[in-house]
């Protein structure tokens, strides 16, 4: 499951917020801790996992300590999925 | 005598039980602040300052998170006679050493005796204490209790002259740490009455805000105006509003606020990141002012705002903007309060060729201008060339000011306070036309970038980009180019290299960007690598910092500019 999560959401961070088609990111790269994805576009990508996945990310969730990476992410995605 | 700290001990005596600040946090119930909790609570800190051995007159600077201790700590500087500075706390993004090296540099020029922080960041500050250095006192937001029963004669805040300086306003960066701007009581004081005035400001009036309180939106207009006028103040964190813009209208209906201060940006961040289900139930009827200010204010972004929050009862009317600095410190001019917010159509091409704001007739290209307003009262504008004569209606100049609600200077800087003044006018800067008493601001003449209201200074952003390995040295140049989605400039680096592989470039460029994010307060996302010479410069042989992001436009963007 997580595996077509992954690629969604490598696809909208690099497209949308980083407005790098090409850019690569990997499962591990840390995105709010390493200032890839700032505060502004928290709440875009939070708005994009609801819509797609139909996943709640409330917004007191926004931050590093719950996830910083798109492997953890897809993870969050997948459990709350059920 | 009339001062700070008078002001707040008749607000205690007269009416200890007024709601002062209704502070809205995450997960908790809203916290209700009357003037008395405030005072108590401000006093906790003054008796800490004293104990630590500082001075009236001597400088505190604040580096703690948005909430209730921030607020007592300001005000407990102030009752001790000290001059507390407020400055943002490190950020998840932010790299700590470029933090430390601009703390560094504040302290070397401002030399302040104490710090207040929160345990968590005092290793921190710690780490920028250097020998030899001014700093007497650090002192954690924990160890500090109320005082249930503050003696006011032992507050020696009362003492202060109304022409002392009371605060430090400080903007972001390694180049706007080191110019704090210098405000005394009576400039502050008239600041209030004039744009109390200009706002129709009375006692039914409720104010919201969001804004950081390191900045003089924030500061001035959502912090000390409606806490000195014993206006309630309904106060959230920036750091939960941006995750949470729908929080503002819960606010806006829940109290019923009638003004709130915005930057441009945000009014495209509210009409387009807050989903239905949040605003179920708003009404947002009670708002009589939403004011556009801090950074250049577009129609479009108003639009947008209108036509997402009209149906929530949103009033076209209530569409406000003003133009202020921490300079004047807060408003210069307002706008859309007593009148319907003024908008200018203007031919395009005479405007960037001949600088002059030409009304549209016909078929032309034209730029929509909105209006800033017209200068508060006791304050007075002038547009002047490049040789300093004043300029008629209608022709772009620099804009520049003169009233009583001026800075005392920069802070142990005469030397860049003698440069900011021309006689007795105050040179902003900022680029703009007058149409009878009405202020249209168009840019900057310093090339200063503006991203969601804070100040960027180029220099800063260029140099973390010329410390990347690859790129040329001093061959870099940075500007803002303005979003119209955003609603607000976003930042471009180019830098030269003498690499030709794409994809050594590729990795240039990516640590262009992430030494950017990192050292500065912007995520970085435009960054173009080039070949020797791509940069225009200069006949003094200077990037020229506005010629290249017109060929940066063209080239890269394939606009016609």
């Amino acid at each position: 499951m997580t595996d077509s999560i992954l690629p969604k959401l490598a696809t909208f961070v690099a497209t949308e917020i980083l407005k790098q088609d090409d850019r690569e990111l990997a499962p591990d790269e840390p995105l709010i801790s390493g200032g890839l994805i700032d505060s502004f576009h928290l709440v875009d990508l939070a708005l994009f996992v609801e819509e797609e996945f139909g996943v709640r990310i409330e917004d007191f969730e926004l931050n590093a300590d719950t996830f910083d990476t798109l492997a953890q992410l897809a993870a969050l995605i997948e459990e709350r999925r059920g | 005598m009339k001062n700070f700290s008078t002001v707040l001990k008749q607000a205690y005596d007269d009416n200890p039980d007024k709601t002062s600040i209704v502070l809205l946090e995450r997960d908790v119930d809203d916290r209700v602040v009357t003037y008395g909790d405030l005072i108590r609570e401000a006093a906790g800190y003054a008796r800490a300052l004293e104990q630590a051995g500082i001075e009236p007159g001597e400088l505190v600077i604040q580096i703690q998170q948005h909430g209730m201790d921030l607020v007592s700590a300001f005000y407990g500087a102030i009752l001790r006679g000290a001059i507390p500075s407020i400055l943002p706390f490190l950020t998840e993004k932010l790299s700590p050493e470029i933090y430390r090296r601009s703390l560094m540099a504040l302290i070397k020029v401002s030399r302040p005796a104490a710090i207040i922080t929160y345990p968590e960041f005092k290793s921190e500050v710690d780490k920028a204490l250097e020998e030899g250095n001014s700093v007497r006192a650090v002192l954690l937001e924990n160890e500090i209790s109320r005082d249930p029963h503050p003696d006011w004669s032992l507050l020696r805040g009362l003492e202060r002259d109304p022409s002392e300086i009371v605060l430090l306003q400080h903007s972001s960066g390694t180049t706007g740490l080191q110019k704090g701007v210098a405000l005394s009581h009576e400039a502050i004081f008239n600041q209030l009455e004039n744009y109390a005035r200009a706002i129709d400001l009375t006692a039914e009036d409720v104010i919201v805000s969001w804004l950081p309180l390191y900045h003089d939106m924030g500061l001035i207009a959502g912090f000390i105006l409606p806490i000195l006028r014993q206006i309630p103040l309904v106060m959230m964190s920036p750091f939960d509003w941006v995750r949470a813009p729908y929080r503002l209208m819960q606010a806006i209906t829940k109290y019923q606020g009638t003004l709130a201060w915005l930057p441009n940006f945000a009014y495209n961040f509210c009409a387009q990141k807050i989903r239905d289900r949040h605003l179920e139930g708003a009404d947002l009827s009670s708002w009589r002012a939403v004011i556009n200010c801090s950074e250049p204010i577009y129609a479009s972004s108003h639009q947008m705002f209108l036509e997402r929050f009209k149906e929530y009862g949103f009033r076209p009317e209530a569409l406000a903007s003003s133009y202020a600095m921490a300079e004047n410190v807060f408003a210069v001019t307002q706008g859309g309060i007593h009148e319907p917010l003024k908008m200018d159509v203007i031919d395009k091409q005479a405007f960037q060729e001949q600088k002059i704001a030409r009304p549209a007739t016909g078929s032309e290209e034209t730029l929509t201008m909105v209006s800033s307003g017209v200068p508060i009262h006791n304050t007075e504008i002038r547009i002047f060339d490049e040789e300093r004569r004043e300029l008629q209606d209608r022709q772009l100049g620099e804009i520049a000011l003169r009233s009583d609600c001026m800075l005392t200077g920069y802070y142990n800087r005469p030397d860049v306070t003698a440069e900011a003044f021309h006689g007795e006018w105050y040179l902003t800067g900022d680029l703009g036309y007058r149409v009878g008493d009405e202020l249209y601001v168009s840019g900057r003449k310093k090339d200063l970038i503006i991203v969601g209201g804070k100040n960027i200074y180029p220099q800063d952003i260029e140099a973390l980009a010329g410390e990347v390995q690859g790129v040329h040295p001093g061959r870099v140049v940075s500007f803002g180019v303005y979003s119209e989605q955003v609603g607000s400039e976003e930042v471009v680096v180019i830098a030269e290299s003498d690499e030709e592989d794409p994809e050594e470039r590729k990795r240039i460029a990516n640590q262009i960007r992430q030494s950017v994010t990192k050292g500065s307060d912007i995520a970085l996302r435009y960054v173009e690598v080039v070949d020797r010479d791509w940069l225009i410069k200069t006949s003094s042989g200077k990037i020229a910092r506005s010629a290249n992001r017109g060929k940066y436009q063209s080239v890269f963007r394939g606009e016609d500019v």
